[in-house]
C-alpha cells in the first residue's frame, strides 16, 4: 500500500475564521491524505514542532488576520532551524497580491487566495511534496 | 386563508397549467432539472395560494408593529425613520479611532462602533507572545483603562451610543467604558450602547473564545444582572447569526442556531433569578445578508415571527417589547470575491435590498475590497452610498414589508420557520445550545453545509461570477490599506510605562479580590470595575479569570 | 545512518524513524536491528474508551503529570482512516497544544490505515522507536472501542479505560470483549450528574468478570478541572508494581512481542508467497474451483 501524504493544517495567529481551514482539511482527507489538524491560535513554534514530530510532507496554514507578513516568515525560519527545510510550506487566506512576492521569498511555496478550488491546492501539494 | 370552493377550482387550474408546462418541456427543457435556493433548498416552478392553504393571515402574517411581528417591529417602519447606517470600522490605535469618532460626532453622528484588534478580543495584552503581528490589525488595541480614556477623550458618553464588538472579555471592556464615563462625571444610568457579548457563536463560528461554556454563560448573566440595575439603557447582548452564516450555514440554520443561542441566554438569565420582561427587551440580534434576495427576506420574517412565538409561548413574556426581535444586519463577507472585485458592489446592493426588504433596524455594508485586505476609505464610502441609494432612490422604503403576500415569500417564510424550529427541537433534545456545541452537533451541521457548497462551486453546480464562470485575466489590485507595524511596538512601550507608573499594590489587591469573587457565586462586575480603575491590564484581569475558570478547548469538528 | 546515536533531542530523526517503521519503508529492518536492544525501559499505557469520553484531554493531563515527575513522555494518538479514500483527519493534538513545544514530550498522530499485517503493526513499531530513544512513559490513545482499537491497545503494559457519566447503555454494549482489557477505569467528567452511579455500574460489571488477583480500580476524575489525576497516576503505578511483583509484566510483554513476531512472520510469509512463480496459477485454479483453498495452500507451501 502506498504511503499517504501527511499534511499539517493549522491556523497561525488569532483569527477564528476556520471555515477555509476545515474545508481544505476535509478535501485533503477525501483526496486520501492524512491530515494533522492543529486548530486555532497556533504559534509558529507549535506549528513547526508539530510538523517535525509528525514528520509531515506539507505544512498548510490558513490566515485571515492580516498578520501573515510576521507569522509566515517565522514559520519558515523555524522549519529550517529544526531541519524541516524539505517540508513543503503553503498558505491560504486573505493575503493581498502585493505581499505574495515577499512571502515567496520567505519560503512559502504557494499562496491560495479566496476562490481557489480545493482541487488546485490538492494538485499542487501532490506535485510538490518530496516523497 | 382562502375560500374552500375557490381553492378547489384553483387546484384544477393548477393541474391544467402543469399539464401545459410538461408538454412544452419535452421540446424546451428547463435550464436545470432542479432549481435550488442559495441555501440549497429546492424551489418550485410556481407558488400559488395553494401553498398557503392552511395559513391564517392574522395569526401568522398580521400587521407590522403587532404580534407576531412577521412584517416588522414598528408599525410604519422606514416611513418614520430609516434604519441606522452603522459602519463597523477598525483603526489601529486609540488615538486614531478617537480622531475618527470626534469627526463623526462633529458631523452629527451619534452612533459609534468600535472594532477591537484580535489580542483585545481574546484578552491578551499587546506584549503577549500570541499578539505578535496582530496588534492593531483588525481594530483598536486596548490594553488598559488608559487606552480606553484616549479612545473616548473629548467625547461626551451621555450623548453617543456606542456599539462594541466584544465577546469573551465583554465584561472587562464594559467596566472600562463605565469607568471612563465616571471620570467624565457621567453616571452609568445615562450610558447607551451595545456589547456583542454572544459567546456561544464564538465557539460555533467566530473563534474568539477564552473560557469554557459554563463560566462564560455566568459572565453573561452577571452582565445582564448588573446592567438591569445600573446601566438600564445598555443593550447587553447582540445574539449573532452573522458569523454562523459566514462559517457556511444555510439560512434556516442561521435562524435555528441563533435562536437556540438566544434561548440559552434567556434560560441562563432566568436561572440566575432575573425576570423575563426585565431583560428580554434589551436583547438584540445580528444577522447576515446573503445573495439569494427572496430567501433572505423570508429568513428575516421567519426569524422575527419565531422569536415572538418563543418569547410568548415558551417564556411567557408579557411585555410586547420582549417579543420584538430587533436586529442589525451586515452584508455577507463570504460572498465577496477577490476576482473582479468591482462585482462585489453589485452583490452588496442585492444584500442591502434583502436586509431592507426584511426590515432590519441597522445595517453595515461591506466594501468591495474586503476579500483582498482591509477596505480603503473610498471603498467604504461606496458601501455606505449603496445603502443611501437603496434608502432614497429605490423606492422600497415607501411602504411597509412590500413583499408580504407574495406566495413564494410567504411559503418560504413558513418553510424557514419550520426548519429552524426543527433545529431548536433537536438542540433542546441534546440539552440546549451550550451542550450541543460541546457535543459538536452545531459545528458539524454547519461544516457539512459549507463543504457541500464548496463542492457545488467546484462542480459548477453553483455559479460564482468571476470565480468559476466569466473569469478574466486580472492585474494586481492597487491602493490597499496597510497597518503600520510600528503600532505593535508603540503599544508595547505604552504598556511598559503603564506598569512602572501605576500603584502595583492596588493592582495586586484588586486582582486578588477579583479572584475570590470569581471563585464564588458573586457578580464579578463590581470587582472588575475596581480592577480596571487600578489600571490592571486586560491581559492581567483575563489571566486571573483564566486561572479560575480554565480555558475552552476547541472540539475537532471537520 | 547510525540510528543508535539518535537521542530524545533529535525530534526530526525520531519523526522520520517512526515514518519509516510505520510504512515498513526501506530501512525499517535496520532501525529494528540497531535499536531493539535499547527498548524495554518505557512503561506503555493504553488509553481507550467511547468517543466523547475525553480521552485526549485525559492524555494531555496525564502527560503533564508525568513530565512534572521529570519523565520523558511519548504520545501516540490513533484516529480512524477512511476505508473509502485512505485519508484521515488526525485531530487529537488540538487538545495537547501546550505540550506541542515541550522538549520532554513527543506526540505522534497515526491513522489506523488498515493495511495487511495487522492494524497494530504501525503503532507497535512507533512504540519501539520512542522507547529506544529514551521515553520513560508512552501513552497510546485510540478513538472508540472497536476491534481495531483493542488490537492496538493491547500492546500496552497497562490499559486505562475512560468512561463518562450517563453511558449506561454503552457500557452494556461494550462489555463483550472490551471491558475485560481494562486494568484501571476512570469515570471522566466527574462533575457531570450521574458520575457516582456510573462508577457503581462499572464496578458491578467488573465484579462479574473477577480477574484473578488484580481488581481494576474505578476512579472518578475530571481532566479539564484537573481533579483526580493524581489518583489515576497512582493506580497505574500500582498496577505496574503489581505486575512486576507477580512476574506478570514479563508475561505480558512476552505475549505482546509474540504478537509482533507473528505479524512480522505473517507479513514476510505473505510477501514471499505472493512472489512465488506459481502463485498466479494457484489463484487462478482456486477461482476456477479446480482446487480448494487447503490444497492451494499446500501447493504454495511446498514451494517455499
Amino acid at each position: 500500500m502506498e504511503k499517504p501524504i501527511r499534511v499539517l493544517v493549522g491556523k497561525p495567529g488569532l483569527d477564528g475564521h476556520d471555515r477555509g481551514a476545515k474545508v481544505i482539511a476535509r478535501a485533503l482527507r477525501d483526496a486520501g491524505m492524512e491530515v494533522i489538524y492543529t486548530g486555532l491560535r497556533q504559534t509558529a513554534e507549535q506549528i513547526v514542532h508539530a510538523a517535525i514530530q509528525e514528520d509531515v510532507d506539507c505544512v498548510a496554514v490558513s490566515i485571515l488576520s492580516g498578520a501573515h507578513n510576521t507569522l509566515l516568515p517565522k514559520i519558515n525560519e523555524l522549519l529550517i532551524k529544526e531541519g524541516g527545510e524539505d517540508i513543503l510550506f503553503v498558505a491560504g487566506g486573505v493575503i493581498p497580491e502585493a505581499d505574495i512576492p515577499f512571502l515567496k521569498e520567505h519560503g512559502v511555496k504557494a499562496i491560495f487566495t479566496p476562490g481557489t478550488p480545493t482541487t488546485v491546492s490538492i494538485r499542487f501539494i501532490e506535485e510538490h511534496v518530496k516523497r | 386563508m382562502y375560500d374552500e370552493k375557490k381553492m378547489m377550482g384553483l387546484k384544477e387550474e393548477l393541474g391544467l397549467y402543469n399539464g401545459r408546462v410538461e408538454k412544452s418541456l419535452a421540446r424546451f427543457p428547463e435550464r436545470k432539472e432542479v432549481f435550488y435556493s442559495g441555501s440549497k433548498e429546492e424551489v418550485n416552478r410556481l407558488y400559488t395560494p395553494l401553498d398557503l392553504e392552511d395559513q391564517d393571515f392574522g395569526e401568522s402574517i398580521g400587521f407590522p408593529g403587532s404580534y407576531p411581528y412577521t412584517r416588522g417591529v414598528q408599525p410604519n417602519m422606514y416611513r418614520g425613520r430609516l434604519w441606522t447606517m452603522r459602519m463597523y470600522a477598525g483603526f489601529a490605535t486609540a488615538e486614531e479611532s478617537n480622531q475618527r469618532y470626534k469627526f463623526l460626532v462633529e458631523q452629527g453622528s451619534s452612533g459609534l462602533s468600535v472594532a477591537f484588534d484580535l489580542p483585545t478580543q481574546i484578552g491578551y495584552d499587546s506584549d503577549h507572545d500570541l499578539s505578535e503581528g496582530e496588534v492593531g490589525k483588525v481594530g483598536v488595541a486596548i490594553d488598559s483603562l488608559m487606552d480606553m480614556e484616549v479612545l473616548f477623550d473629548g467625547i461626551p458618553l451621555d450623548k453617543v451610543s456606542t456599539s462594541m464588538t466584544i465577546n469573551a472579555p465583554a465584561a472587562v471592556l464594559l467596566a472600562m467604558y463605565i469607568a471612563v464615563a465616571e471620570k467624565q462625571g457621567i453616571s452609568a444610568e445615562k450610558l447607551r450602547g451595545t456589547i456583542q457579548n454572544d459567546i456561544l457563536k464564538e465557539y460555533i463560528a467566530r473563534g474568539t473564545y477564552i473560557f469554557p461554556t459554563e463560566p462564560s454563560m455566568r459572565l453573561i448573566t452577571d452582565i445582564f444582572a448588573y446592567c438591569s440595575e445600573h446601566v438600564p439603557q445598555w443593550n447587553t447582548i447582540s445574539i449573532s447569526g452573522y458569523h454562523i452564516r459566514e462559517a457556511g450555514s444555510t439560512a434556516a440554520q442561521e435562524v435555528g442556531f441563533t435562536l437556540a443561542d438566544g434561548i440559552a441566554y434567556v434560560e441562563a438569565a432566568l436561572e440566575a433569578g432575573l425576570l423575563i420582561d426585565d431583560f428580554a427587551p434589551r436583547l438584540s440580534f445580528f444577522f447576515n445578508a446573503h445573495n439569494d434576495l427572496l430567501e433572505e427576506v423570508a429568513k428575516y420574517r421567519a426569524a422575527r415571527r419565531l422569536w415572538a412565538r418563543i418569547m410568548k409561548e415558551r417564556f411567557d413574556a408579557k411585555d410586547p417589547k420582549s417579543m420584538m426581535m430587533k436586529f442589525h444586519t451586515q452584508t455577507a463577507g463570504s460572498t465577496l470575491t477577490a476576482q473582479q472585485s468591482e462585482n462585489n458592489i453589485v452583490r452588496v446592493t442585492i444584500q442591502t435590498l434583502a436586509a431592507v426588504l426584511g426590515g432590519t433596524q441597522s445595517l453595515h455594508t461591506n466594501s468591495k475590497d474586503e476579500a483582498l485586505a482591509l477596505p480603503t476609505e473610498e471603498s467604504v464610502r461606496t458601501a455606505l452610498r449603496t445603502q443611501q441609494i437603496v434608502a432614497h432612490e429605490s423606492g422600497v422604503t415607501n411602504t411597509v414589508d412590500p413583499l408580504a403576500g407574495s406566495y413564494y415569500i410567504e411559503a418560504k417564510t413558513n418553510e424557514i420557520e419550520e426548519e429552524a424550529m426543527e433545529y431548536i427541537r433537536r438542540i433542546d433534545d441534546l440539552g440546549g445550545a451550550a451542550k450541543a456545541i460541546d457535543d459538536g452537533f452545531i459545528q458539524r451541521e454547519i461544516m457539512d453545509a459549507a463543504y457541500s457548497y464548496q463542492k457545488d462551486v467546484e462542480n459548477e453546480e453553483a455559479i460564482v461570477v468571476g470565480v468559476n464562470k466569466y473569469q478574466v485575466e486580472e492585474s494586481t489590485p492597487q491602493n490597499l490599506l496597510r497597518v503600520d507595524p510600528i503600532v505593535g511596538e508603540n503599544q508595547k512601550e505604552k504598556l511598559r510605562l503603564l506598569r512602572s507608573a501605576r500603584d502595583q499594590e492596588a493592582v495586586d489587591q484588586a486582582l486578588a479580590h477579583l479572584k475570590t469573587v470569581a471563585q464564588e457565586d458573586e457578580n464579578v462586575m463590581p470587582a472588575l470595575l475596581v480592577a480596571v480603575k487600578t489600571y490592571a491590564t486586560l491581559g492581567e484581569i483575563t489571566d486571573v479569570l483564566r486561572e479560575v475558570f480554565g480555558e475552552y478547548k476547541q472540539a475537532v469538528i471537520i | 545512518m547510525n540510528y543508535k546515536e539518535v537521542t530524545w533531542k533529535n525530534k526530526r530523526q525520531i519523526g522520520r524513524m517512526i515514518s519509516i517503521v510505520e510504512n515498513a519503508a526501506p530501512g525499517h529492518e535496520k532501525i529494528f536491528e540497531q535499536l531493539y536492544d535499547k527498548t524495554g525501559h518505557a512503561y506503555v499505557i493504553g488509553i481507550t474508551g467511547p468517543p466523547g469520553a475525553g480521552k485526549s484531554s485525559l492524555t494531555d493531563t496525564l502527560a503533564k503529570a508525568y513530565i512534572s515527575q521529570e519523565k520523558k513522555v511519548g504520545i501516540i494518538a490513533v484516529d480512524p482512516t477512511s476505508p473509502f479514500t485512505g485519508g484521515s483527519i488526525l485531530g487529537d493534538r488540538i487538545r495537547m497544544n501546550e505540550l506541542s513545544t515541550d522538549p520532554r514530550v513527543f506526540i505522534r498522530s497515526m491513522g489506523t490505515r488498515g493495511q495487511l499485517g495487522g492494524l497494530s503493526a504501525g503503532t507497535a513499531s512507533a512504540v519501539q522507536v520512542l522507547d529506544a530513544v529514551g521515553a520513560d512513559v508512552i501513552i497510546i490513545e485510540t478513538v472508540g472501542v472497536g476491534q481495531s482499537e483493542v488490537e492496538i491497545i493491547k500492546h500496552a503494559d497497562s490499559i486505562l479505560m475512560v468512561m463518562v457519566p450517563g453511558l449506561g447503555d454503552d457500557i452494556q454494549a461494550m462489555k463483550a470483549g472490551i471491558m475485560e482489557i481494562g486494568d484501571v477505569f476512570v469515570i471522566n467528567k466527574s462533575d457531570l450528574p450521574g458520575a457516582n452511579k456510573t462508577k457503581i455500574e462499572v464496578e458491578a460489571m467488573l465484579s462479574f468478570m473477577s480477574k484473578k488477583g488484580w481488581v481494576p480500580p474505578v476512579l472518578l476524575a475530571s481532566a479539564t478541572r484537573q481533579e483526580g489525576i493524581g489518583e489515576v497516576v497512582e493506580a497505574l503505578e500500582n498496577h505496574r508494581l503489581y505486575q512486576e511483583k507477580e512476574g506478570l509484566l514479563f508475561e505480558r510483554r512476552k505475549r505482546n512481542v509474540n504478537e509482533l513476531l507473528m505479524e512480522v512472520l505473517q507479513d514476510r510469509l505473505f510477501r514471499k508467497i505472493k512472489k512465488l512463480e506459481e502463485y498466479p496459477q494457484v489463484l487462478e485454479d482456486l477461482t476456477a474451483k479446480k482446487i480448494d483453498p487447503y490444497t492451494a495452500a499446500k501447493r504454495l507451501f511446498e514451494q517455499i
